[in-house]
């Protein structure tokens, strides 16, 4: 056992750090630390930084253009994008739909789609939930019809996370409406957001961002050749991802960014009075947070260790759902201590995605922020299966219940 | 970065989980616990044989040389099991004074008796108005021509009644919670002057007052800077949460289990229990907090050997933060999830309950750790920019 880093892990970490200090747009760093979500072009621009220095798919294997590191390495580099702060890779490419391709898809699928999701050449969106199919995502109902070498896609798919911006939309749908059980009847379709019959409509959600989506098929013609994996074997794959969506959703290197910034600003006394880091109250809840991340960051670490030994096995870890669970209420806890440090000044919020504010003189940026980031993230603990549904997972895979 | 045991660690923890799971089972600690010393003799010599008692000393002193990672591995079995014996406050607190702070020559004397087991240690240290702060310490220890005079009051000092000798924290000079001027001596039981009070702790562990009336010890009984030992307190006591840190983790591990056993068993409504969605999730919330007390009592077992005493402190008291708060939710919802029968004498998850408690209130409790760590500014320290 060896819980410190090695000297080599160390250099590593260092090395990161200056390359991200040499290549981060300034721009993009100052707009991720004021709290607001970057611009697409700023994902882009520095998801594309990275793939031309070979670290924007570590995880994958080295053929797909993987690194062969270890899941610590990998941790160290996210990590350190995370605390900068930078855009990380756009997860909906590199951790869930590129992982299922390498695992399920086929050569040519390979080779025609996993380069380009490595560079962001194309940005990929989720079709996953749909008004009907929430926690129970197997009694999904929009349909694909074979018909000669077409699929033929009908129905509506929600929350689709900046469909707005994307190009290919990874989609779950029944391609077989008597089997057994919902489960048994589901395929995995790559699909182009520019076929005819493709509708996006934008959701507003409570801190007043465009982010999430409806999207609407209507006799939309996917090829065949589209197809991940198996027809009607389209379960696997989706267990697959959500399982390794889970792994991303601790963001450990972002809490912490989130508490360093924090714990500046609770320093500072706005108006000329008492700094809240004063308050004993809020002082030991700052540190009971810090101590919770903690444990979550060494846990984290245990959990890529275990999958490191189980690598190449296609099964899903179910202690992702112990880090999906602590990560996101952490968040949580961590956006309420904003909120608190705000104070009044909360009141005058701004929109995260936009440059839209109020006065920019009326209050700091990060108190403009404080409660429209304290509202967003209370999806944390609904999305990527909630945490009452990763309950059940750990009840049923953990604990035989 | 490595979570891997050794090949000798992991036979030791095997060779530990085989004798406690022999020879340690419930029934077996009950009666045990009825005898007039509460805890067994023969276990104590079977630990003996298995070099436990030897574990932390230098191989060179009659020792095993073993590390902060050992004494998790066998402090974590020994909390699986709700052992009774004096393990923790001989070896690893007794033992650590030894390590830290006494010469060679009396190690030399002392850790073979000590891993034959006829050698018992304990730590006489909190008094009836300290709580849990290491320096308030207001016995007296006045200079009496070469040797020390010393005089006042222990409370709940752990196996205190069974010890041959007793690590004793006095005050040399200051004022009662003055950090300087505190001196540590190694005292003999059956020293004229001491008298001890013998009692069985809430969770069935032995403990005494011990009162020293002007009890006369030499030069040797020294242990380190006579003037200046809270830094040697606070070295060993880091270690020990770090032991008690894995011991809980154990008896987490061990009430978990049974409590999901219970539930798959306990049947109500025609069904057995744990096919209630209520009663899964708790169940489910009690394995991440017994993971990340276990993420928590890695670290303490790799921060009790860091030499920053600052650092080490800090991250100590995250440690037994974490620890109290998960012992506090896993033993509460044992019992309320196996109902009635938990709250009995003859059930072993009450047991797991009141020791997990014990352990919470050794060596500060949360609430004394979250305090003393935000004072410091948090785990992190002070914003860097």
């Amino acid at each position: 056992m060896e819980l410190r880093f090695t000297e080599e892990e160390r250099a590593f970490r260092q090395e990161v750090r200056d390359f991200i200090d040499r290549n981060l747009p300034a721009a993009t760093r100052e707009r991720m630390e004021s709290g607001r979500t970057p611009t697409k072009e700023m994902v882009v621009q520095w998801q594309r930084t990275l793939n031309a220095k070979g670290w924007a798919v570590p995880h994958w294997p080295v053929e797909w253009g993987g690194t062969g590191w270890s899941p610590i390495k990998r941790f160290i580099l996210q990590e350190e994008i995370q605390q900068t702060p930078a855009p990380l890779p756009l997860a909906f490419n590199v951790s869930m739909c590129g992982p299922v391709i390498i695992a399920f898809g086929t050569e040519a699928q390979k080779k025609r789609f996993l380069p380009r999701m490595a560079n962001l050449d194309d940005w990929w969106c989720q079709g996953f939930s749909e008004p009907g199919a929430g926690s129970d995502l197997a009694s999904l109902k929009t349909r694909a019809v074979r018909q000669g070498d077409h699929y033929v896609v009908n129905g509506q798919k929600t929350w689709t996370t900046l469909a707005q911006y994307a190009d290919w939309i990874f989609l779950l749908v029944r391609t077989d409406p008597n089997a057994a059980k919902p489960q048994e009847g589901i395929s995995f379709l790559l699909v182009d957001m520019k076929s005819p019959g493709i509708t996006v409509r934008p959701i507003i959600t409570i801190d007043g961002a465009h982010e999430v989506n409806e999207v609407f098929f209507d006799d939309v013609k996917v090829p065949v050749e589209n197809l991940v994996g198996t027809e009607n074997r389209g379960w696997d794959c989706a267990k697959f991802l959500l399982s390794n969506e889970r792994t991303g959703q601790a963001r450990v290197g972002a809490s912490k960014e989130r508490i360093r910034r924090l714990k500046l600003i609770a320093s500072q006394a706005p108006g000329g009075g008492r700094p809240i880091i004063e308050d004993p109250r809020f002082r030991e809840r700052l540190t009971e947070v810090e101590v919770q991340l903690k444990a979550l960051e060494i846990t984290t670490l245990r959990v890529l260790a275990t999958e490191q030994k189980n690598l190449g096995q296609r099964k899903p870890n179910p202690a992702s759902s112990i880090l999906k669970i602590r990560g996101t209420e952490l968040q949580q806890a961590i956006s309420e201590l904003y909120v608190l440090a705000a104070g009044p000044y909360g009141l005058a919020g701004a929109h995260p995605d936009s440059d839209r504010r109020n006065e920019p003189e009326l209050v700091p940026e990060w108190a403009a922020l404080a409660q429209p980031v304290y509202f967003n993230w209370r999806k944390q603990s609904i999305y990527g299966g909630s945490n009452e549904i990763q309950k059940n997972i750990m009840a049923k895979a953990f604990l035989g219940l | 970065m490595d979570f891997d045991l050794t090949e000798e660690q992991r036979l030791l923890q095997d060779s530990v989980a085989r004798l406690l799971g022999d020879r340690y089972r419930f029934e077996q600690r009950n009666a045990y616990m009825a005898t007039p010393e509460g805890w067994s003799r023969e276990m104590w010599a079977a630990y003996a044989e298995l070099g436990l008692l030897a574990l932390p000393f230098a191989e060179a002193e009659g020792g095993h040389g073993g590390g902060a990672e050992e004494t998790m591995i066998v402090a974590e079995q020994m909390g699986r099991a709700l052992t009774l014996e004096p393990w923790l406050p001989t070896v690893v607190l007794g033992g650590g004074f030894l390590r830290h702070g006494a010469p060679a020559e009396l190690r030399g004397a002392l850790v073979p008796r000590i891993a034959a087991g006829e050698m018992l240690l304990a730590f006489a240290h909190t008094e009836a108005q300290s709580r849990y702060d290491l320096h308030d310490v207001a016995t007296t220890a006045r200079r009496d021509g070469a040797g020390w005079v010393l005089d006042g009051r222990k409370m709940v000092v752990l196996h205190g009644d069974s010890a041959h000798r007793l690590v004793v924290t006095a005050r040399t000079a200051g004022g009662r919670r003055d950090r300087k001027g505190i001196g540590v001596f190694l005292v003999d039981a059956a020293a004229p002057g001491v008298s001890r009070r013998g009692f069985t702790a809430v969770d069935g562990h032995r403990a005494a007052e011990v009162t020293l009336e002007r009890v006369r010890v030499g030069p040797e009984a020294v242990l380190g800077d006579p003037e200046d030992g809270l830094p040697l307190v606070d070295r060993v006591v880091d270690e020990a949460i770090a032991a008690l840190a894995a011991e809980a983790v154990g008896a987490m591990e061990a009430v978990h289990q049974l409590t999901v056993e219970y539930l798959k068993t306990r049947r109500q409504f025609g069904r057995p229990i744990g096919s209630f969605q209520a009663l899964q999730h708790r169940a489910a919330e009690m394995m991440v907090a017994l993971e990340e007390a276990r993420s928590m009592a890695m670290l303490g077992a790799m921060m009790a050997e860091e030499e920053d005493a600052a650092e080490r402190r800090r991250q100590m008291h995250a440690v037994k933060l974490q620890i109290g708060r998960s012992a506090k939710f896993v033993g509460q919802q044992a019992i309320q999830l196996h109902g009635g029968i938990a709250m009995t004498m003859e059930y072993a998850a009450g047991h797991y309950f009141k020791r997990l408690t014990a352990i919470d209130t050794t060596f500060g409790d949360a609430e004394h750790h979250l305090n003393a760590l935000a004072e410091q500014g948090g785990l992190t320290g002070a914003a860097a920019a």
